[in-house]
Formats: structure tokens, C-alpha cells, sequence
């Protein structure tokens, strides 16, 4: 698949609310590409929130069901089930940012993983609170500046594709917004089979993250290149790096993580010695993955 | 028709079934848990064609009935006290969204302490969201209501969810005879689903997103209050057509017993009501001439029905089994509202009573109804509006 070959029908349209250099934007265009008419979404409180526009209008196109914070793999569920009763085929997949996906969602989200319910949890993890502005959530990275954690978050990022992965689910993936083309087919595949589907898509976020909006792409890209993000695939216990990350299975490839820090307003401040730390953790995180590859 | 012995959670049960229901989705919270039991064996036997969601919490089974409501099935819910307390979010929700459901509460004591037995402050907190509420005293109330409210409640005039309230144990776990209608005759009874809108794959409706036109959003909550007011007819017409077919017409939105002739009135709602019934055939004999309204909607609020009925008695007492913390029973505050704004100078007294199921039989009935008449007769006119039983 070449980005030639992607339909060119809109999903995103204009009039849509989002900032400049928005990644949720762009993992919004990718879902129409992959999924298109057979996609319903389910959005808990979050910048997609706003992004949609303002009713009577919308910058979407898709059908969309608003959803309070906890509820979306619980809606989600039940509108899978109502459309497999009624005969109608599609895709209802979940569109939810950190916080609804491993803070105030997690008991939900755990909770339809378990049961394995007909649907796809996308969570667009831009690290932060950001439609609230930029308050640290659980997937805040260590060393990170925030509106609640004005000196860094003393604590490190929830690995939620390893906990996803525990639930024994059909499917676990990460993805990038960088990326397009390893997203587009990580949704594709997750529409073909049956059973809970996690996809865990890396947003960097010029707002939050305090970056130039210009520098969305490349930004997700250093995180893949400095190898503090990897794009993998794990089905029946079993990872797969993707094709994107693995040349950086060989840490002498890797960018320095510096690299990726730097470029970021959010870690002015932070301590060679965190620096020390966050590589050090990066690298655990990679020798607990390529043990759980084949 | 079949005359069976049932507990009012398995009245529920039978009447999910007989209605069809598509969706079940709840969390097991004592006392509703023989609820879910009973329809999840009914689904297990084949009795029942229903898909059980079986969530990790209360705020994902009303999530999750609301899911599958929007996308087009009938859907139903139960829960009690905690339970729906968790679900409170959801509970307004799924009204402002507009989505016809049913749920049954089985009304619990809120903690702590940790108390099982049955008083109104769980479901009566839900009094402002927008859903219809209708209380049930009898088992056989439980079976006909939670039927009759999937069509009140997917009646494009309301288009709004629906409870139906039962109390602990007195009616959850007790049994009483219990006449159960024929599949044809709910089939004939419940249309079709209909409801306002339905999500569906390739149709791009937004549901939800930010209004630019904040009196448009105003006029969607008032419209909310307003569809209550639209169900009064609907509920009567139901009623009356489910009379019909049964033979149990209830009256609507309340029911009167030996209320034409009464100089006083009980208005009360729940099953502590057949008490009532009990108290003032005592009191009767005693020579105070005491009715019972039953309240059988709490919304919409019968006030106009209330007052009809009220009307030049010379004084009632509320009865209510939960109080809105510093004021006072809810339901009297609805009534005193409503005869306020009809400059109406019945003498009302509110007695809150039975609350965390602290036992209230006819005999306490029989105190209260007394000490009222002497009260008013007295003094004439009431001292105290608001007193806690049992009195000191």
C-alpha cells in the first residue's frame, strides 16, 4: 500500500475547531482512509470534543456518539452488540484521548477488554490534559512540565499496550501519527477480526508539548527514531516490532533521546541525570518487549 | 393468563421478557441482583432471546443499555441505592440525549452505614434529571408498569427513559399472586421500537457535540420538561388501554382509595401505601373520615391530579420516605409548590418517616392520622410542617 492508493474521500473537513499542527486531526484523516463509511465513533469528553465544531455543523464526517468521560467502551459495546442484533456491519470504534483511556476510562476500558467486545479502542495519547489545559495524566512522561506538575512529573508514563496486552485481547498495537501508512494498516487489520482491538496511536502535541505547530510529523518521528516510542503489533501474547521502529531494536542506531527532548518546551528544564534516568527506562522498555517478541 | 406466585425482581424479569427487551445490561447490587439472575437464567434456558452485557459497574451498564438504545434496540437496566448513585451521570445523560430505556430501581438506604432495606432517597435524587419515575406498591404494579412503560417511554410525544421504582424486599423479595398476560396480549399492547434518532454506520449524525446556539441548547433542556409534561396524556391513555386488556386500570398518573368522601388525605408513594389502605379503614372506624392518594408518578409530578382531588379536604398529610437535606420531603415540596401557585390553603403537614427501612406499619398510620386530625382541629391550622417519625 502507497499513499496512492489511500481513498481520497474526506473525513476531516473544514470548519473543524483543532489547532494548528493538531495530531488528532491527522489520526482522524488516517481512520477515514482505513475505516471510512463502516466506521461509527464513539468520543468521550476530550479535544475531540471540540475539534468535531459546533453543532448545528460539524468538521467531521463520520456518525458520532458523544459520550461522558467513563462511558465509551461501555456505549461502545452496547452499540456493537445492538448493530451485530440487527444485522448491520460495521466497525464501532472508540476515538479517546490519555485520560479517558487510562485514567477516569480505565475501569471501562479494562472492563470491555475483559469481556472482549466487538470494538476498537483508539487511544490518542498526546500526553497530557490537554483540552483542559495541559494537566499531567498517567501518561505523562517522567521529567514532563505541566500546569499541575510546574517542576516535572516525578513519575514515569503507564505502559498501557503491556497492560492492554494482559487482558489476553485479540489484538494490541501502537502506531504513530508519523506515520500513516503503519497506522492505516494496523486499523484495517483490527477491522477484520473479532473481539477487542487496542491501538495506542503516539500524538505529539504542539500546544501541550510547547513545539512549533509546523513540527507535528517530525516530532512523532523523533520519538520513533530516539526509540522512546515503538511501533509494534502483539497478537496472542506475542510482539511483532513494525517495520518503522525496527531499526532501532539495535540501540547503536538510535538517536540520542536528547534529540527529542530538546525540541520540546515541556523538558526545558529538565536534569541530565533525569535525562540518565528516562534512557535508562527506555531501554528496559525495549528488553521487555523484544523478550515478548518472537 | 397465568396466575403465578412471583417476587416483585421477578416481576421485572417476566416483564423484560414479555416486552421483547433486545439489550440487557446491569451490575448486581443487593437487593436488584435477582433481577439480572433470574433474566440471565431465562436467557441461559432459551426463554428468553435477550443479550446480556454483563458490565464491570453501574456506570457501564447504563452506558452500555444506552449504547445499544441509540443504535436502534429496546434495552432495559436495574439497579438500586450505590448503584444508581454511580450511574447518576448516565441518568442524565440518556435523558437530555433523549433516548427511550427502562430501568428498574429497586429503592435502597444510601450509606453509610451499610444498610440494604428499602427508603426513596436513591431514586428520588434522580428526580430532576428528565427520566419519568413511577413507584410501584404492589408486585403485580411492578409487572404492569415496567411493560407499560417501554411504550409510554418510545411514544414520540415523550421520547424520554423511564424508571419504575420498587421497594427492598418488600416488594423485591416478597412473593405475592401475580397475574402474567399472555405474550400476544404485550405483543399486541407494545408497538415496534420507535425512537427519535438512531445511529447507523455510514450516516454521518453527530450526537452531542457543542452547541453554537446556547438558547437552542436551552430550549433542548426545557423541551425535556415540557415532554414530561406531554406524558401525563400518554400515561392515562396507557393506563387505560392496558385496563382494557387486563383489566387493571390504576388510574394514571396516582390512585385514590376512599378518597371521595374523606375529609383527609394520606398522599404518599411506594408499597407502605397498602398500609395507608389498612390505617384508615382503622381510622375510618375511629370516626376520622381519612382517603389515600396514592402517588404513582413522581414524574411527571401530578400536581393538577393531586389538587383534584384535594380539593376542600380539610387537610393532608404527606408522607414521605426521604428528605432533600435541609428543606424538607421531597414529594411534599413538589405538592406545596404546586398549591402555592393555585393559591390553594389546604393545611399540609409533611412526615418523613421510614427512612434506612426503620418499620412503619398501618398502627403507625393510625397515630399519625389521628394526632393530624387533633392538630388541626385544635390549633387549627398546622403548627409544625415537618416532623420526623416515629415522634418523641
Amino acid at each position: 500500500m502507497t499513499i496512492r492508493d489511500l481513498p481520497r474521500e474526506k473525513y476531516v473537513l473544514p470548519g473543524n475547531a483543532a489547532c494548528p499542527g493538531c495530531p488528532e486531526t491527522m489520526g482522524l484523516r488516517y481512520v477515514g482512509m482505513a475505516l471510512g463509511r463502516r466506521a461509527i465513533l464513539v468520543i468521550p469528553a476530550g479535544c475531540t470534543s471540540i475539534i468535531q465544531g459546533l453543532h448545528p455543523g460539524s468538521g467531521l464526517s463520520f456518525p458520532i456518539i458523544n459520550v461522558a468521560f467513563a462511558s465509551s467502551d461501555a456505549v461502545a459495546e452496547g452499540v456493537a452488540v445492538a448493530k451485530e442484533l440487527l444485522g448491520e456491519d460495521g466497525v464501532v470504534v472508540v476515538w479517546a484521548g490519555d485520560g479517558a483511556t487510562a485514567d477516569i476510562g480505565f475501569a471501562t476500558l479494562s472492563g470491555a477488554a475483559e469481556r472482549n467486545g466487538n470494538i476498537i479502542h483508539v487511544c490518542v495519547d498526546n500526553e497530557a490534559y490537554m483540552n483542559t489545559g495541559i494537566q499531567r495524566s498517567s501518561l505523562t512522561p517522567k521529567g514532563a512540565w505541566t500546569t499541575t506538575t510546574w517542576r516535572g512529573k516525578t513519575e514515569s508514563k503507564k505502559n498501557m499496550p503491556l497492560i492492554m496486552m494482559s487482558h489476553g485481547i485479540p489484538y494490541v498495537a501502537t502506531a504513530s501519527v508519523a506515520y500513516p501508512l503503519d497506522f492505516i494498516e494496523k486499523l484495517r487489520k483490527a477491522a477484520s477480526m473479532r473481539g477487542f482491538k487496542y491501538i495506542h496511536l503516539h500524538a505529539p502535541c504542539p500546544v501541550g508539548w510547547r513545539f512549533d505547530p509546523s513540527e507535528t510529523v517530525e516530532m512523532a518521528r523523533l520519538a520513533i527514531e530516539t526509540g522512546m516510542w515503538v511501533l509494534l503489533e502483539a497478537e496472542k501474547g506475542k510482539i511483532t516490532i513494525s517495520p518503522p521502529s525496527r531499526p532501532y531494536i539495535d540501540k547503536s542506531r538510535r538517536k540520542p533521546i536528547v534529540e527529542y527532548l530538546k525540541r520540546q518546551g515541556r523538558f526545558r528544564e529538565i536534569s541530565e541525570e533525569l535525562v540518565r534516568e528516562i534512557e535508562k527506562e527506555v531501554d528496559e522498555y525495549w528488553s521487555t518487549i523484544l523478550k515478548l517478541s518472537s | 393468563m397465568v396466575k403465578l406466585t412471583l417476587t416483585g425482581n421477578h416481576c421485572v424479569a417476566y416483564a423484560v421478557k414479555l416486552s421483547r427487551v433486545k439489550v440487557v445490561s446491569a451490575y448486581p447490587i443487593t437487593p436488584q441482583t435477582t433481577i439480572v439472575e433470574k433474566l440471565s437464567e431465562m436467557v441461559d434456558s432459551g426463554d428468553a432471546d435477550i443479550k446480556m452485557i454483563r458490565v464491570e459497574s453501574e456506570h457501564s451498564a447504563l452506558s452500555a443499555v444506552y449504547g445499544a438504545a441509540t443504535a436502534g434496540v429496546r434495552a432495559f437496566t436495574a439497579t438500586s441505592s450505590h448503584g444508581l448513585l454511580y450511574m447518576h451521570e448516565m441518568v442524565w445523560w440518556t435523558a437530555q440525549a433523549r433516548v427511550p430505556l427502562v430501568m428498574a430501581v429497586v429503592t435502597r438506604t444510601i450509606g453509610p452505614p451499610w444498610n440494604i432495606w428499602t427508603d426513596h432517597h436513591d431514586i428520588m435524587g434522580q428526580r430532576d434529571t428528565g427520566w419519568l419515575i413511577v413507584m410501584a406498591e404492589t408486585n403485580q404494579e411492578v409487572l404492569d408498569e415496567t411493560i407499560k412503560l417501554f411504550r409510554i417511554t418510545e411514544d414520540p410525544r415523550v421520547f424520554l427513559p423511564g424508571m419504575v421504582g420498587l421497594d427492598a424486599f418488600i416488594l423485591s423479595h416478597t412473593v405475592e399472586p401475580v397475574e402474567v398476560p399472555e405474550q400476544e396480549v404485550v405483543d399486541s399492547f407494545l408497538p415496534e421500537r420507535r425512537q427519535p434518532y438512531t445511529i447507523r454506520f455510514g450516516d454521518p449524525l453527530i450526537m452531542g457535540n457543542i452547541p453554537s446556539d446556547l438558547l437552542l441548547n436551552a430550549k433542548m433542556r426545557w423541551d425535556v420538561h415540557e415532554a414530561l409534561g406531554r406524558s401525563t396524556q400518554v400515561i392515562d391513555e396507557v393506563d387505560r388501554e392496558w385496563g382494557k386488556l387486563t383489566g387493571r386500570y390504576y388510574g394514571g398518573l396516582v390512585e385514590c382509595y376512599r378518597c371521595e368522601d374523606a375529609d383527609f388525605l394520606f398522599i404518599g408513594a411506594g408499597a407502605w401505601v397498602g398500609d395507608m389502605r389498612l390505617a384508615i379503614d382503622k381510622l375510618r372506624d375511629m370516626g376520622y373520615r381519612f382517603g389515600v392518594l396514592k402517588v404513582r408518578y413522581i414524574r411527571p409530578f401530578p400536581g393538577a391530579r393531586i389538587l383534584e382531588i384535594a380539593r376542600g379536604k380539610k387537610g393532608v398529610v404527606v408522607l414521605d420516605r426521604s428528605i432533600s437535606a435541609g428543606s424538607a420531603g421531597p414529594i411534599f415540596l413538589d405538592l406545596a409548590a404546586y398549591f402555592q401557585g393555585k393559591n390553594v390553603t389546604i393545611p399540609i403537614k409533611n412526615v418523613v418517616a421510614g427512612l434506612a427501612g426503620f418499620d412503619v406499619n398501618y398502627e403507625d398510620f393510625v397515630k399519625i392520622g389521628e394526632r393530624f386530625v387533633n392538630e388541626v382541629s385544635e390549633v387549627g391550622w398546622v403548627e409544625n410542617h415537618l416532623e420526623f417519625y416515629p415522634l418523641r
